[in-house]
């Protein structure tokens, strides 16, 4: 994995002390909370229902042990001894003092990690594929373009004061894992009929409250022009993104005005006129970059079949893995979802047995997904049951994974000032009551997706079954929404009808997926027979 | 009855205005009527308390103060999932009495 050089960890530090002395002047009175709020917002330092809320920002999803360890550290040290993993990759600590924060963000920069653009309208963390490096069906390794990606937007001049915040996801595979067309700019790095690498540019999806697939803005970039096409996409949004209205300044909203074809026209001009200027970063620096990302080593193994005597590690190992590119390997997911919990939350004992684990296990390296598991990308098959184990005596071995009870949730009201309602409570009341019930394990892939506000954090448009948290008259409402998914056959959800108060929209998922499993043909996910069926027949059931 | 809200500058622990000082039991915030802004002003240039604001609320039936808005229940209480980092945490209705 990527390790800094003197200039990153120079920048790093260098932050951590303007930060330290902006906290200090904030403490003291020099600043107002006016002057104070975009320079902590600047460095993921919110103010939430409870406390100060900082978010670490996590480069497409990758830690090393030593690094959850550190994170495991700052939980204990600073906070109340758990952190909250997201749906951007990232993790969160809800309770953190401001007097602590400068020593928060140099504990973070001891281990290479700090929480810089990770809030702000600027370009956010780079998200990418969890299983990058390890997937059998990728092209190549996204990892270190994503790098380069974060390189270049690292304190960018020109896009630190963007009309909105700014998302970007990069993937190397057929199989979309990381919700790429639901970004501001999705990259898809793909071969073309020569059999060269480049990258496919989707622009302008998102959630949120106006939800959009992003389109298809070029099929092919050269890799050597990455950085240049790149930067032409942002300089069109950066010069007629709405600042005049937040509700309509995100990126989606001007390719929707303008329309693709002439956002296509600009962007192609502003690239031709970039290419002149020549300030694509020598390619000498991405070959540098790819030599962090190689293979760890891994041993020349035959592929071997897994002992299957214990059911329940049978189970968990027929779930919770993905195959992997190396024979006798795989991906192990440890599951942030046991039934009753709290989606994506480990207490800092998890967090070090997993960084130990990863260790151990995995290349010393781990992977947090956007759907708030964490994958130890690089097990081989002979240790696996070693490591459930060690992960089932932690309580993160439930053979979940996209199954109903994989549950995202945002934290939602429990947590969040912008929420509006619930989320969590939802989700485990969900969880409950089809573990109680025994049709959970009846019904195969299905996502469930959980959002406490609008804001879609909880990516409840992406939801095989989404639900929306509203505040109706000061009382918590909950929408139900089906036909999402995020994946390559990305699609948005659609409302059923009318909320749901909290044990309606439990009843009410449970109804949906009675109708699913009435009307399933043989091999159809939920996804599948509602795309067949349509609406109509859930309506009916949920609303007579 | 209108009560005054915001968070501690230093820890950004939940506060209320108590009349005097401020407190993190909403159960001793008081009425300050119209004089909220004057005291959000004052106290929020003094630094004791960080982005106030007032709210509605009323007196339960158990002469509590109840705010109007689940949102500064919970404020007053913590997150209903984690009973145990709540302001009661041996109060198993506690969380019933918030939602």
């Amino acid at each position: 994995m990527y390790r800094y050089d003197h200039c990153d960890q120079a920048m790093v530090d260098a932050r951590v002390a303007e930060f330290r002395d902006q906290c200090q002047r904030r403490l003291d009175g020099r600043l107002s909370e006016d002057q104070f709020k975009p320079l902590r917002l600047m460095n993921g330092l919110y103010l939430q229902l409870h406390a100060y809320m900082l978010r670490v920002a996590i480069p497409y999803g990758t830690l090393s042990g030593a690094q959850m360890h550190i994170l495991a550290d700052i939980a204990d040290r600073y906070d109340r001894g758990y952190a909250h993993f997201t749906t951007r990759q990232n993790v969160q600590y809800n309770w953190i003092r401001l007097e602590d924060a400068g020593d928060i963000l140099a504990d973070l920069a001891s281990r290479e990690m700090h929480a810089i653009q990770t809030s702000g309208n600027c370009i956010r963390n780079i998200s990418s594929d969890h299983f990058a490096g390890a997937a059998a069906d990728e092209v190549c390794d996204p990892r270190p373009y994503a790098e380069l990606l974060r390189q270049w937007s690292s304190f960018h001049p020109e896009f630190s004061y963007l009309p909105r915040k700014f998302k970007i996801a990069v993937i190397a595979s057929p199989t979309d894992r990381a919700a790429m067309k639901l970004h501001d700019i999705g990259i898809n790095l793909v071969r073309n009929n020569e059999g060269e690498l480049g990258a496919a540019f989707y622009v302008g999806g998102g959630m949120g409250r106006t939800p959009m697939i992003a389109p298809l803005i070029r099929e092919f970039v050269p890799l050597d022009q990455l950085i240049t096409y790149a930067e032409a996409c942002l300089r069109v949004y950066n010069r007629h993104g709405r600042r005049d209205n937040k509700f309509k300044a995100r990126i989606k909203i001007l390719i929707h005005e303008l329309g693709a074809d002439e956002y296509r026209r600009q962007v192609e001009a502003e690239f031709e006129h970039l290419l002149a200027q020549d300030i694509e970063p020598p390619f000498a620096e991405l070959e540098r970059l790819r030599e962090f990302f190689g293979d760890p080593g891994f041993e020349d193994l035959a592929e071997a079949e897994l002992d299957r005597s214990d059911p329940e590690f049978a189970l968990w190992a027929d779930r919770n893995t993905h195959p992997h590119k190396q024979p006798g390997y795989v991906s192990a997911i440890v599951s942030l979802k046991p039934v009753g919990g709290i989606p994506g939350d480990a207490t800092s004992a998890q967090m070090r047995l997993m960084a130990d684990l990863a260790t151990q296990y995995s290349f010393d390296e781990c992977r947090v997904m956007h759907t708030q598991n964490i994958v130890l990308p690089h097990v081989r098959k002979a240790d696996l049951h070693a490591l459930w184990s060690r992960l089932d005596e932690a309580g993160l071995a439930t053979p979940n994974l996209d199954q109903i009870d994989d549950i995202i949730a945002c934290p939602g009201l429990d947590y969040c000032s912008l929420a509006n309602a619930r989320s969590i409570p939802v989700a485990q009341k969900i969880s409950q009551r089809f573990a109680a019930n025994g049709k959970g394990d009846t019904l195969g892939e299905l996502k469930l997706k959980i959002s406490g506000c609008i804001n879609a954090c909880g990516h409840h448009h992406a939801g095989h079954i989404g639900i929306l948290g509203v505040d109706r008259k000061g009382v918590e409402n909950y929408q139900l929404l089906l036909g999402g998914s995020e994946a390559d056959d990305t699609s948005l959800a659609k409302i059923t009808g009318p909320g749901f108060d909290e044990d309606g929209i439990v009843d009410a998922v449970e109804t949906a997926t009675d109708v699913y499993l009435a009307n399933r043909a043989d091999g159809e996910r939920f996804l599948d027979t509602y795309r067949r069926i349509g609406m109509a027949p859930f309506k009916e059931a949920l609303y007579g | 009855m209108i009560i005054l809200t915001g968070n501690d500058l230093a820890s950004g622990a939940v506060t209320w205005w108590a009349g005097s000082e401020w407190s993190r039991d909403v159960a001793d915030a008081v009425d300050v009527g119209e004089e909220a802004d004057a005291i959000a002003a004052r106290e929020e240039a003094a630094r004791r308390v960080n982005v106030p604001y007032a709210i509605k609320a009323e007196i339960g039936p158990d002469g509590t103060v109840r705010p109007a808005h689940i949102k500064d229940r919970i404020r007053g209480l913590g997150p209903t999932v984690r009973p145990d980092l709540t302001l009661k945490p041996g109060d198993a209705n506690a969380v019933h009495e918030v939602i």
